[in-house]
This record gives structure tokens, C-alpha cells and sequence, in this order.
């Protein structure tokens, strides 16, 4: 466990996912303005003392946007990660131990959902569903469940080889319970490596489908939507999308750093090749 | 002897290769046509080199891999033809120990919970009751009991093999499966390990399959022995018959190929040509012609059949016929 503390990607990444968790965990306290709040007269302000990150087109202050709308971005994230995750490994995870014509079918369902553009299919079933918290978590998350469904279905061809997997077999364990108590804990480390990096995949595909416009619908900020906001005056006032898409940026890096540390720590081939 | 425990009959698996596509399919053999009666409270030893088929023949029996044909009677009933859940109840009494202790136990599973599972699997008994069972079994191959919250990794090969036969023991089996069970440990520890299987077979009434490539291994705890030659039995007889008496040219082969202990002994080896024939292209007649110095120009037009030499000796070659 300490070995992983003196990974500099893990504790940078980690740290930034940390602070803009706290932000945003924290939002109430951290602004005194009102997210939906109009304020015309004082619209397009550049950053200051009052507004310290500006404000928009409808002088709705941008730093308290950005700190609430990250509760809408990393929430969707989340949410559609773990739709991808809990789908994604458990498909996987049957098609690999049974194999056979289940596995056969699912890995071309699979085939066809790596064939389409991600954005594109998330736009699709968007449109199709209708734009609200729990269809994003659908829209984004389908997309990315071929990432979860691959490593699950590999790990699960390997551990379902294992003489503990017969033994089990052996002793009368049907396939339900060798999948749920033997498969599935093994595959779980696997997937740790790209849960991160997935997270930060779901964050950017949330900005994309905010910027353009089919996102979570006005008020409700999310940083692609702010960004989408600052768009029309991104040359004469830049803040608002620049800030939107600094966040962005960020956070995306983060979680990629945070599963690059991992993903070495976790690798010890990688890890004694760092070394040489 | 009393009635067969465990009776093999014309058991056989074919495996298909798809190349590449599913177009052309080729396969082979693994276990051809094989029968065989294990007593109840014997140790039956099988025999053979590596990719014989003993394996296979080993999951069959256990109907941890389906059968293309045959059968495998436990007392009276073909368990090759049960459904699920009476399989599920017959599966307490046939179990099995594998040949690699390191692949055999969950990594995530603490000793209690691996030597649970086969417990909860089949709903026995209440938590204080497996609990004293586990401590008679870990009693029973001489494991500390202490050790319970430990994870695999911290064991050594003897001590994870030994749980893999407190394991296997947990539902009071029967009969009892050792597919290469100490291939895959040191000598020293080999043969602590069979003493322990003999042990106990005597305390749990056991009957044994007990499958490796080591004749001495198989010498040593057999009552009676199987030679296996490319998914056939070549040779049947009694341990002592079979060792005094060699009938077939492989089991000749075999036998002469045991290190001797003595290094001053000038043995004459009989080594076999070549290695084991294609199994995709199986060759004519008898599957050994190829390697046997005594082969004729019969062995490579028919297959011979397994038949008995006097005093249950059975074997499958026509050097003997004529």
C-alpha cells in the first residue's frame, strides 16, 4: 500500500480527483450566488473580485455554475459507469465461462457496439430516450460497456480453466454460484485498471453531448452545458467556456493519471520495467 | 471381490478443432472405447504418457466433461444419463484431487471458506457442525487449525495439497479421484502425500482412481492397474501380475523407463522411438505399431482387442494371440 503512495501519476491524479470531488461535494459553501440566478446588467463580467471566474451571457455567476454543474458531469459519470461496469462484467463474465453459442452471440452484439462512434451512439440513444439524469446514465454508459464486456470475458476464459473453478464444479457448485463467488472476484481487479479511465471517458463524452445541446436540459448546469453557454462570445468574453473546458480538462486528466497509477502499480512487469 | 463400485463402459470422447473457421472441422480422440470396473475399496491405478487420454477419462467419470458415448455406472445408475439435480446429490460421493495444489485453490479464499464451500454447496449441517467437521478433516490430513484465516499463498505445496484433500473429503465421499495428485510436488513430500491417501483410505473406507505417469507412484499404492495408450487401456492385470508378468511391449517400455535408485546398475533401456503418433491423424490398426519393435505387418492393418491372458490379465496386442 505505500509502494502505490510514491506513484506520482496515482497522487496526482488521485489529488485531482480529490480536490474537484471536494469542490463540488462542497458547493453550497464554497459560493454565496444562486446557479440559475439572472442578473443581467452584470452579464459577461470578467473575472474579479465579486465574480471570480466572471459571468455568463445572463450574469449568472460562472464559478458557482462550474462547482454545481460538476455535480451534474461527475454524477453522469459515475452513474453511467457503473451501468457499463455491473452490465458490461456480468455479460462478460457469462459469455467467457460458458462459452459455446451464448458466447458466440454476445461477442458479435458486442462487435456491432465497438463498430459504431461512441458519440454518435450516445447521441442516438439520447434522442431516442429523451434527455434526463437516468437516460444519461443509458446513453453514456451503453456505449462504454464493450470496455467492461471484453476484459471480463478474457479474465473469465482464463479463470474458468482453473482447477479451483472444476473443484467447484466438482463438488456440485452450479454455474451461477461458480460465476458470482469464483469468476467475477477475479475479473474485478482487472476492471479496477480501466474503471478510472473509463470515468474520465464518461466525463468527456457528458461535456461533448452538453455542448451540443443534448445534455441535461437548461437550468440544471453541467459543464458542457456551461461551455456550450460561452460559445456564441467565446472570442470577446472567454471565460465562460474557458473555464467550463479548463475543468473538463482537468478532471479527465485526473482520472486518467489516477488509472495510469494504478494500472502500474497493479502491472508488475510495468513496474519493474519503470525501474530500469 | 465384491460388486464393482465405479463401472466404465465403452466410454468415449471425441474433441472437435474448429480451424480457424467454422468451416472445416477436424478432431480426435481422446478417450477411445474404453471399459473398466473399479471395486469397491480398491485403488485403481491408470497409467500412461502425457496426452494418453488419463485426464479426460478422469473428468468423464466425474461428468465434468460430457461423454460422446458409453457409460459410468455408480452402483446402479448410469450417472451419465442423470438429470442436474440428481447429479448434484451423486457428486457428493465421486470427488476429485487435482494434480497442481497452486491451481486448484481460489486465491481470494481464506482456508475456511475453501474448505466451506463444498459444505454450503450441498446445505450441510448448521454453522457450529461444519465448523467441528472442519476440525476433524484438517485433524484427519494433519493441518493446523490455526491457519484457517489464511490465504493459499501462505502455504506451502505439501500443506495446499493437503487441503485440497480435507477438501475433497468434506462430503464423505466414496470414491475418490487423484488425477497426478502429487506430479506436481517434491519427492520428499510425494511421498508423505500418498501415505496420507492410504491413511485415509483406510479410516474413510475410500476407493480410489488414482491417475499418473509415475509407474512407481502407481506401483506403490495399486491394488490393480490400467496401462493407457492413446485413449485405449492396453493393459489390465493386478499390480503384482502386472509387474511380474509384462505382456504388452508398452507397459515393457514404461516400466523400463523408472529411474532405478541404484547407480551402478547397467539396465538396458527400452526406449520408444519417436514420440506419441498424431492424434488428428491417428495411425492404422494398432495405435503402437509405430514405436513397437515387435510390430508385424497385422499390427498395422487391425486394431487389436483387449483380451484376457489368464488370471484377469488383460491385454490388447497380437503378439499374444498367436
Amino acid at each position: 500500500m505505500e509502494a502505490i503512495l510514491k506513484n506520482k501519476f496515482f497522487v496526482i491524479g488521485g489529488g485531482i480527483v480529490l480536490i474537484i470531488s471536494l469542490l463540488v461535494l462542497f458547493a453550497p459553501l464554497l459560493t454565496s450566488y444562486d446557479y440559475g440566478a439572472v442578473d443581467l446588467p452584470n452579464k459577461q463580467l470578467p473575472p474579479g473580485a465579486e465574480h471570480i471566474m466572471g459571468t455568463d451571457l445572463y450574469g449568472r455567476d460562472v464559478w458557482c455554475r462550474i462547482i454545481y454543474g460538476g455535480r451534474v458531469s461527475l454524477t453522469v459519470a459515475l452513474g453511467s459507469t457503473a451501468v457499463a461496469l455491473v452490465v458490461g462484467t456480468m455479460l462478460g463474465a457469462l459469455s467467457g465461462y460458458v462459452r459455446g453459442t451464448l458466447d458466440f452471440v454476445l461477442d458479435r452484439v458486442n462487435d456491432v457496439l465497438m463498430a459504431f462512434p461512441m458519440l454518435l451512439f450516445s447521441l442516438v440513444i439520447g434522442v431516442v430516450l429523451g434527455s434526463s439524469m437516468k437516460n444519461m446514465f443509458l446513453s453514456i454508459g451503453i456505449p462504454i460497456i464493450p470496455m467492461f464486456y471484453r476484459i471480463a470475458r478474457a479474465t473469465a476464459m482464463s479463470v474458468g480453466g482453473r482447477s479451483y473453478v472444476l473443484a467447484a464444479r466438482a463438488m456440485g457448485g452450479g454455474r451461477m454460484r461458480v460465476i458470482l463467488r469464483h469468476i467475477i472476484p477475479n475479473v474485478l481487479p482487472h476492471t479496477l485498471v480501466i474503471l478510472s479511465s473509463a470515468i474520465g471517458g464518461a466525463i468527456l463524452a457528458e461535456a461533448s453531448l452538453g455542448f451540443l445541446g443534448f445534455g441535461i436540459p437548461q437550468p440544471t448546469p453541467s459543464w458542457g452545458l456551461i461551455a456550450n453557454d460561452g460559445k456564441t462570445y467565446m472570442f470577446s468574453h472567454p471565460w465562460t467556456t474557458a473555464f467550463a473546458g479548463a475543468f473538463i480538462a482537468l478532471t479527465i486528466l485526473g482520472f486518467n493519471l489516477l488509472g495510469d497509477g494504478l494500472r502500474d502499480w497493479l502491472d508488475p512487469k510495468i513496474r519493474t520495467a519503470a525501474k530500469r | 471381490m465384491a460388486e464393482p463400485f465405479i463401472r466404465i463402459e465403452n466410454l468415449t470422447k471425441r474433441f472437435s478443432i474448429s480451424a480457424g473457421k467454422r468451416i472445416r472441422k477436424t478432431g480426435f480422440t481422446a478417450v477411445n472405447n474404453v471399459s473398466l470396473n473399479i471395486e469397491r475399496g480398491e485403488v485403481f491405478g491408470l497409467v500412461g504418457e502425457s496426452g494418453c487420454g488419463k485426464s479426460t477419462l478422469s473428468l468423464l467419470v466425474l461428468r465434468l466433461l460430457e461423454a460422446n458415448g458409453g457409460a459410468v455406472y455408480h452402483g446402479d445408475t448410469n450417472i451419465l444419463e442423470l438429470p442436474r439435480r440428481k447429479m448434484r446429490r451423486i457428486r457428493r460421493d465421486m470427488q476429485i484431487v487435482f494434480q497442481d495444489p497452486y491451481d486448484s485453490l481460489d486465491p481470494r479464499f481464506t482456508l475456511e471458506r475453501i474448505m466451506n464451500e463444498p459444505l454450503q454447496i450441498h446445505r450441510w449441517g448448521t454453522g457450529a457442525e461444519r465448523e467441528a467437521r472442519i476440525d476433524e478433516l484438517f485433524a484427519a490430513v494433519s493441518l493446523d487449525k490455526q491457519q484457517l484465516k489464511r490465504y493459499p499463498h501462505q502455504l506451502s505445496g505439501g500443506q495446499r495439497q493437503r487441503l485440497c484433500i480435507a477438501r475433497s473429503l468434506a462430503l464423505s465421499p466414496g470414491f475418490l479421484v487423484c488425477d497426478e495428485a502429487v506430479s506436481a510436488l517434491d519427492v520428499s513430500i510425494q511421498a508423505q502425500i500418498l501415505n496420507l491417501l492410504l491413511d485415509l483410505k483406510d479410516e474413510f473406507g475410500l476407493t480410489y482412481l488414482f491417475i499418473s505417469h509415475n509407474l512407481a507412484v502407481v506401483k506403490f499404492v495399486s491394488d490393480r492397474i490400467g496401462v493407457m495408450y492413446f485413449g485405449k487401456i492396453v493393459e489390465l492385470a493386478d499390480t503384482d501380475e502386472l509387474f511380474d508378468n509384462v505382456l504388452h511391449p508398452y507397459t515393457a517400455a514404461l516400466l523400463s523407463a523408472v529411474p532405478d535408485p541404484d547407480p551402478f546398475s547397467e539396465k538396458k533401456r527400452d526406449i520408444l522411438p519417436s514420440g506419441v503418433p498424431s492424434l488428428i491423424d491417428p495411425p492404422g490398426g494398432c495405435a503402437f505399431h509405430p514405436r513397437c519393435k515387435y510390430a508385424g505387418e497385422r499390427c498395422a492393418r487391425e486394431s487389436p482387442e483387449l483380451r484376457d491372458a489368464g488370471r484377469g490379465h488383460l491385454v490388447a496386442c497380437h503378439r499374444l494371440e498367436c
